[in-house]
């Protein structure tokens, strides 16, 4: 028993139950983020035939499949291009992007601003695991620095992205992070992502325990898991240079919220004025 | 926008209008609703044409964030049900290669234009060119079926775009529209006549869901509209009937299978050519596009010397039409193809004909090649064969 609604709120009501056992390394965090978002969208009563979900390529690319939903696995980095169109020229639909944090900040960098900027009714769930996990374990553009990875054996020398002041610059309508650790707040969450009118981004801080853990030595799933409660990864924010780059801690919660006019409505709004006028 | 758009655009209207032009109303006849795109010589005329025009027939023009957006925003709308188009040029057409293959995969509709410019690299912008006709077939990775088709003339991209949608649709297939600059930038009059037959639309799944099998059967598989209540998984992996991925050898084989042979099973409705002077020709010419306007004055030039030199067009460049082409060179000695590359479809040609003698013509200076050129060609040919 999580939360009084959980008695209700039976997950395997949204999933595919021949997709069944799911393919996730013991102890990773995407699980629970898929179930938060299952959860958010039983708590909104959202319709299943409704709802298209949309996935990128890597570890949180493999999740749609397991939604009973409409769902489209598409190319690396480009969900969120996909789901522009879809959602324009389906408006019925529920559109939620699940991407991960190379997917979406490495190779799909470029349709995340758009996206923020554009501001087409669309959920983006970025699970950031801080590595490339599908393909062994490389650096990620979020990886802390310091760590090791398969391809950086010195410790990582980049700076990492903050995925949610990138999403907020770029004029996201809603931004918010939190953490696999704290299911029901994440839940909360995804589901104040869902009702926002416009581009909704939330990072979802997820662990990677089998294979950037272990390469880092940070204990099992329950250590790495329980980390994330006092200082959030505090070591992606120690600052290598004299000028503090980032805080010390990682803010979770709703970022940024604002109602500026959802792309499509507009859209639509100015063809039918034009109609009106011819 | 010029005087000419505002020149009736209805059902038999005849205008003067660029090949560009053409290729947005055929777009549009053909029940076009949704244009993704990126600004890029020499098409962007279609981006604005459609940008217009689409709002006020009640569909949906975005310009993307880059050329591989607009791709997958194509494919986006045409998996919820939309007909939707892209229009590029040579670089541009390379950054949409790996979502083409995608959608060829996955068996998504969606209409490509590419007006070819030179290259390699940014290449000739605003210079006409020919050297996609080996991109438009093999640009994406692995094993794929594609359709391109290439019209020569204004009126024929008017048609063949709304051709091009109706491919798209019975064969769930991604459909490149391959013309050059010189034809998407010359005004030519077009009557306007929409589709000769009531536009092709999708067919989609019915019945119970238990029932329905995403890639399933022989053919082209009825596709799930999202909303219709049957839920289906589409991916960019290799997917078993059910439309799960599988890497189970006999289910990929299957599916990859049926998939690749698809368009063999409908070449009655893909093949298109045209021939002139072929019945008995000693020199027959294979060209498509302004090359091939060019050669069909060479055959007049040199049929006026009194030399048989045909044309054979391929209409349908991919799949290859290779049995009409076959015919139409029973009787030749020898075979000319000029195009403005350093020789693709003269490639084609040399595997399909491969027991005559192959001569190619082949500018890429930015050029036109000119008729004279050609017919100088052919009527060498034609002495040396006669």
């Amino acid at each position: 028993m999580i939360l009084d609604t959980a008695a209700e709120f039976d997950v395997r009501d949204y999933l595919r139950k021949e997709m069944m056992p799911h393919f996730l390394c013991p102890g990773c965090g995407h699980g629970i983020a898929l179930r938060a978002l299952l959860w958010a969208l039983h708590d909104l009563k959202i319709d299943k035939d409704k709802l298209a979900v949309v996935s990128g390529i890597g570890c949180a690319g493999r999740l749609s499949a397991y939604i009973d939903a409409n769902t489209f696995h598409v190319t690396h980095g480009r969900p969120l291009a996909y789901a522009t169109g879809l959602a324009l020229a389906r408006p019925d639909l529920h559109v939620v992007v699940i991407t991960g944090d190379g997917d979406c900040l490495a190779i799909g960098g470029n349709h995340l601003i758009h996206a923020c900027r554009r501001n087409l009714k669309l959920t983006c769930l970025m699970l950031n695991n801080e590595v490339y996990g599908m393909t062994g374990g490389q650096v990620s553009p979020t990886t802390s620095e310091t760590r090791l990875t398969t391809t950086t054996p010195l410790g990582n020398q980049e700076p990492h992205f903050d995925a949610c002041a990138l999403a907020t610059a770029a004029g996201a309508g809603f931004v918010g992070r939190e953490v696999t650790r704290h299911i029901p707040k994440l839940k909360e969450l995804i589901k104040a992502g869902l009702a926002h009118p416009g581009f909704a981004f939330v990072e979802v801080l997820t662990d990677c325990t089998e294979i950037f853990g272990r390469k880092n030595d940070m204990g099992s799933s329950p250590e790495m898991i329980m980390r994330q409660t006092s200082k959030i990864r505090p070591s992606a924010y120690n600052n290598t240079v004299d000028t503090p780059f980032r805080p010390n801690d990682l803010p979770t919660g709703i970022l940024m919220r604002n109602e500026r006019p959802e792309y499509g409505a507009a859209y639509r709004r100015a063809a039918a004025a034009r109609r009106g006028a011819s | 926008m010029n005087a000419v758009d505002t020149a009736p655009t209805g059902k038999g209207a005849v205008k003067l209008i660029s090949g560009n032009h053409a290729c947005a109303l055929g777009a549009v006849a053909a029940g076009c609703r949704f244009f993704a795109g990126y600004p890029i010589t020499p098409s962007s005329e279609i981006a604005e044409r459609l940008s217009r025009r689409l709002p006020e027939v009640g569909g949906v023009f975005v310009q993307m964030e880059d050329e591989i957006a607009s791709m997958a925003a194509v494919i986006g709308a045409s998996m919820g049900g939309v007909k939707a188009m892209t229009a590029t040029s040579g670089p541009g057409f390379s950054l949409k290669q790996e979502n083409l293959g995608y959608a060829a995969g996955a068996e998504i509709p969606c209409v490509i234009v590419n007006v070819m410019r030179g290259g390699p690299s940014t290449g000739m912008p605003t210079r006409p060119s020919q050297a996609d006709v080996m991109q438009s077939r093999w640009g994406s990775h692995g094993d794929y079926p594609i359709v391109v088709l290439a019209p020569a003339s204004v009126a024929e991209i008017y048609s063949e775009t709304i051709r091009a949608f109706d491919l798209a649709e019975r064969c769930r297939s991604p459909v490149v529209l391959l013309y050059d600059q010189v034809i998407a930038q010359l005004s030519e009059t077009v009557a306007l006549n929409g589709a000769a037959q009531p536009n092709a639309e999708r067919a989609w799944a019915s019945g119970p869901r238990a029932d329905y099998k995403p890639y399933g059967g022989d053919d082209v598989p009825a596709m799930a509209k999202p909303g219709d209540g049957y839920r289906v998984h589409t991916t960019g992996l290799t997917h078993s009937e059910s439309g799960f991925p599988t890497q189970n050898p006999e289910a990929v084989t299957r599916n990859l299978s049926r998939l690749l042979t698809k368009l063999d099973r409908h070449r009655d409705l893909i093949d298109s050519w045209e021939t002139l002077a072929c019945d008995d020709a000693d020199v027959v010419i294979v060209a498509i596009g302004i090359s091939a306007r060019a050669a069909r004055r060479a055959v007049e030039l040199c049929r006026a010397q009194g030399l048989r030199v045909g044309l054979f067009r391929p209409i349908t460049l991919w799949p290859f039409p290779e049995a009409a082409l076959r015919e139409a060179a029973a009787g030749a000695r020898a075979v000319l193809v000029p195009e403005m590359n350093n020789g693709q479809l003269r490639l084609e040609v040399e595997r399909v004909l491969s027991d005559l003698p192959v001569e190619g013509l082949h500018l890429f200076s930015g050029e036109a090649i000119a008729p004279a050129d050609i017919a100088a060609c052919a009527a060498a040919l034609a002495k040396e064969a006669s």
